[in-house]
């Protein structure tokens, strides 16, 4: 099983070495700077479009949602309202649950043999969901951070997601919460894979290498800002031309910068076509963003189609006999 | 069973920790005690199914079709593109791992083959393998791999090691539903003919005559008069079930096994007290021996065979031209009710909104699909103080409930059954609560996994609940478990003997029939089982 996450190491170390060696020894700053990220972004956009619309096109032909709390039912019983939703608000509540506060991994628990191997036992285990929690929202805090270098003037909300994240004044520059923790969650999701035995075993090459990915990531821009110390104002310049469309290499952009462009690169390429586009998948999971409503409202099978079915006719012809003998009403005498 | 280890030698040896080989590197072994017999090919056959055969699981050689493997593909493709959940299902897992511990089969087994995630990645490094650039590209890396005979015979196994409970679908952050992946590799088997027994020749036997059990028409009457009789003994009041009647504004529809075997017969003794006891008040029910299955063992083969099964209900419906119909307690049938049937055999133009003719209730929560469960029409009689219940009848049982997976987690009937108990038990004690309601853990043989030959199998997917059980029983006396299935009442009983044989296996309406007072009843000195009432012990003796 170890193959399966050296491998995905080496994969990132020899994306870094590309990127590193093509700007500090070949001078393909251009390369790397214009024509990647500009490709990258493209097949992000048009791949995460054709997986949305990819689903969106497949019917929905059952109505199953997973009900995890009181049905509707009589108005003197108390009915769970958002973990089983009879109304679109309800379902609404339900997916903003799950997509904000990742509801269904709270419940998660752990089970142990306990008690000299005579009994099982299921603990709360909140770690799994701490560490998802903070890995995503360190991801985003990270990004709107970032859109400092593609706009300008910088918005007054990125500048308050910049200061709350900031808010820890050690020095300077200003530590941000964001990337120090984002590493620290994606290095604990990556030891989760190590340590237990049985997410070891499931893991494959495909779940590490988004993790050492990001965790290259982190790291550059790490370096990045508080010991290279890039030159902020040069970036900027080289995002601004980019999203402009009047692309432009300033001058004074270390190498380590080309490598973090670089491999979040990789990462958008790579979205569309892994298990990253859980981003995406989670809005059509049927068992969540359903009406737990079925009985109450009828739900329509696109394709349903007519089947063969045993008649009472056939039925009563094979049995007519012994279902008279018995006294039970026929049709036909 | 003879090769059956004891409880607590099974409890002892379980390990959670996976073997040393990569799962793809590891083979799998159709185990005897673990697996069901191949579908009789009368029973494959008398649905037209397709690829009708003799075959063993354990042979080298499953006869299959020349071109399976085109078969499976194309079987593939086809459910990607009519099933979004399916699609979604195969495309968006993480691996996260939190499903690993919450199925019953690897907590009592310690296959790593049982996690969910690994079950269906089983059939997701397939689709990846078929379906998509990165697999087609990347392989293994990616987790993909190619259809081999192996392969199939190793999804047979573990996608008839599933019980489709949905728990896993609980804690799954993207809600993915192995059962709906099971329901999946079943209708891909289906095609190939690879059906076990169990399930098979239940679902012809429903096809030919109503129910699972084979049940012919006067023998299903016979049955019924059976109970009547020992109503009238236990009870000295004479009940009149009526079957088949037009004209009759409810038609009663209750799995079979209740008609058939200990305990279940029980509870529909119990249908036919309460029946009687309402009829002064204005109940107009029937039976039906054409619609005489409320079980649709077809949901385990696929959904058209489902669907085909599942359209006796509302035709006998309006046949008999009854306004709605009442349902007994089961499980998976109380799945197909709730979420497949009104969208697979309506619109019910034909039937009207259900309204308790007892209590005037108008069920809005079935408006649609009219169909109403029993426990929520008793719940409501209860509420309306309509039954004359002396509780303390059942105070030598201690009892606790059992959330069967399908009314748990496809559909949320959770407060109905204990308003129920707690009205007419006086002892009553929960199970942990990561065990009870959306948590719930399986019999361990549903699905049609109750066969006799899979017993290993199904005392290691039992576990868990047994486990719940015990605990309860250690700490509150608990000897009774009430459940409102009737696959659980087939097989609880069988996983409470291997381990907390003190324990016996009731339906919520046996518990309910036992605290009924009826009308113009003798003096009663025995609950329906024929043991004596608390405090008629010692004249039971004498």
């Amino acid at each position: 099983m170890n193959r399966n996450y050296i491998v995905s190491f080496l994969a990132v170390l020899v994306l870094y070495l590309i990127a590193y060696v093509g700007v500090s020894a070949m001078g393909l700053q251009v390369l790397f700077g214009v024509v990647i990220p500009y490709i990258a972004f493209i097949v992000f956009i048009a791949g995460f479009i054709y997986r949305i619309i990819d689903w969106a096109k497949t019917p929905v032909p059952f109505s199953i949602p997973s009900t995890c709390g009181q049905q509707k039912s009589m108005p003197w019983i108390k009915q769970s309202k958002f973990e089983n939703p009879s109304t679109p608000f309800g379902v609404v509540v339900r997916m903003a649950l799950e997509i904000f506060c990742f509801r269904s991994l709270f419940r998660n628990t752990k089970a142990r043999v306990v008690e000299g191997g005579t009994k099982l036992s299921f603990e709360m285990e909140k770690w799994l969901w701490l560490g998802a929690i903070a890995f995503h929202y360190c991801f985003l805090v990270a990004l709107i951070r970032h859109l400092r270098f593609f706009v300008e003037p910088v918005p007054f909300w990125v500048q308050l997601v910049e200061k709350l994240d900031g808010f820890i004044q050690i020095g300077l520059p200003g530590i941000m919460l964001s990337g120090i923790l984002l590493l620290a969650a994606v290095i604990y999701l990556f030891l989760r894979r190590i340590f237990i035995s049985q997410v070891r075993y499931i893991s494959l090459a495909s779940d590490f290498f988004p993790l050492f990915l990001i965790m290259g990531i982190a790291i550059s821009g790490i370096v990045m800002r508080y010991f290279t110390k890039v030159d902020v104002t040069a970036a900027k310049a080289l995002a601004m031309g980019l999203v402009t469309f009047r692309p432009a290499i300033p001058d004074g952009i270390s190498g380590i910068f080309f490598v973090h462009l670089f491999l979040v690169c990789i990462l958008m390429a790579y979205f569309p076509f892994s298990k990253l586009m859980h981003l995406g998948g989670i809005f059509f999971s049927p068992t969540r963003n359903q009406i737990a409503n079925t009985r109450e409202y009828r739900h329509v099978n696109p394709w349903n189609y007519p089947v063969k079915v045993h008649t009472y006719q056939e039925y009563e012809d094979e049995f007519r006999d012994k279902m008279i003998e018995a006294g039970l009403p026929v049709e036909k005498e | 069973m003879s090769d059956l280890p004891q409880s607590d030698e099974l409890l002892a040896s379980i390990d959670h920790r996976p073997p040393k080989t990569g799962w793809m590197d590891t083979p799998t072994t159709i185990r005897k005690g673990m697996y069901c017999y191949a579908s009789n090919p009368k029973s494959v056959e008398y649905l037209d199914l397709p690829n009708a055969r003799q075959w063993n699981p354990l042979d080298e050689d499953w006869s299959l079709p020349e071109n399976w493997q085109e078969i499976l593909h194309q079987g593939l493709k086809d459910r990607l593109d009519k099933f979004r959940s399916f699609k979604v299902f195969m495309d968006i897992c993480v691996r996260c791992g939190a499903c690993a511990d919450k199925c019953h089969f690897f907590l009592g087994g310690g296959d790593p083959k049982n996690m969910p995630v690994l079950r269906a990645e089983l059939l997701r490094s397939v689709y990846r393998n078929d379906f998509t650039t990165a697999g087609k590209i990347l392989g293994k890396f990616v987790g993909a791999r190619p259809m081999t005979l192996d392969v199939l015979k190793e999804w047979w196994y573990y996608f008839f090691q599933c019980t489709e409970c949905r728990r896993c679908s609980v804690f799954c952050p993207y809600g993915i539903d192995t059962a709906e992946i099971t329901m999946m590799a079943r209708e891909l088997f289906n095609l190939l003919g690879l059906n076990i027994d169990w399930i098979a020749t239940p679902v012809a036997n429903c096809y030919r005559t109503g129910n699972h059990l084979g049940i012919q028409p006067h023998a299903f009457k016979d049955m019924l008069d059976f109970f009547v009789e020992d109503v009238e003994e236990i009870t000295g009041v004479q009940v009149a079930p009526s079957f088949n009647r037009k004209g009759a504004e409810i038609l009663f529809i209750t799995p079979s096994g209740d008609v058939f075997a200990d305990p279940g017969t029980y509870t529909c003794a119990g249908y036919m007290m309460l029946f009687h006891y309402l009829q002064d008040l204005g109940l107009d029910i029937t039976w039906s021996t054409y619609a005489s299955e409320g079980g649709n063992f077809g949901s385990f083969t696929s959904h058209e065979t489902m669907k085909r099964l599942n359209a006796k209900m509302y035709a006998e419906a309006k046949r008999l031209g009854v306004k709605w119909i009442l349902g007994g307690e089961c499980g998976h049938m109380w799945r197909v009710i709730n979420q497949y049937m009104d969208t697979m055999n309506g619109p019910t133009d034909f039937l009207e909104a259900p309204v308790s003719p007892i209590t005037g209730t108008r069920f809005d929560n079935a408006k649609s699909t009219k169909m109403v469960h029993i426990t929520e029409f008793i719940a409501d009689l209860i509420k309306h103080d309509k039954l004359n219940l002396d509780p303390s009848r059942n105070d030598n049982k201690v009892v606790t409930f059992h959330d069967s997976c399908n009314p748990a987690r496809g559909m949320g009937m959770f407060d109905e059954p204990r308003y129920v108990i707690e009205n007419v038990c006086n002892h009553f004690y929960e199970m942990p609560a990561n065990t009870i309601r959306e948590k719930t853990f399986c019999c361990g043989s549903g699905s049609g996994l109750n066969a006799g030959e899979n017993m290993e199998l199904r005392m290691i997917g039992g576990l868990p609940r047994a486990n719940a059980v015990k605990h309860v029983h250690e700490k509150y006396g608990v000897n009774m478990l009430a459940c409102a299935c009737a696959i659980d009442r087939a097989a609880l009983p069988t996983l409470m003997e291997y381990y907390v044989p003190e324990v016996d296996v009731t339906g919520l309406t046996e518990l309910v029939a036992n605290a009924l007072i009826m009308p113009g009843e003798q003096d009663r000195t025995t609950d329906l089982r024929g043991e004596p009432l608390p405090g008629m012990e010692e004249e039971d003796a004498e």
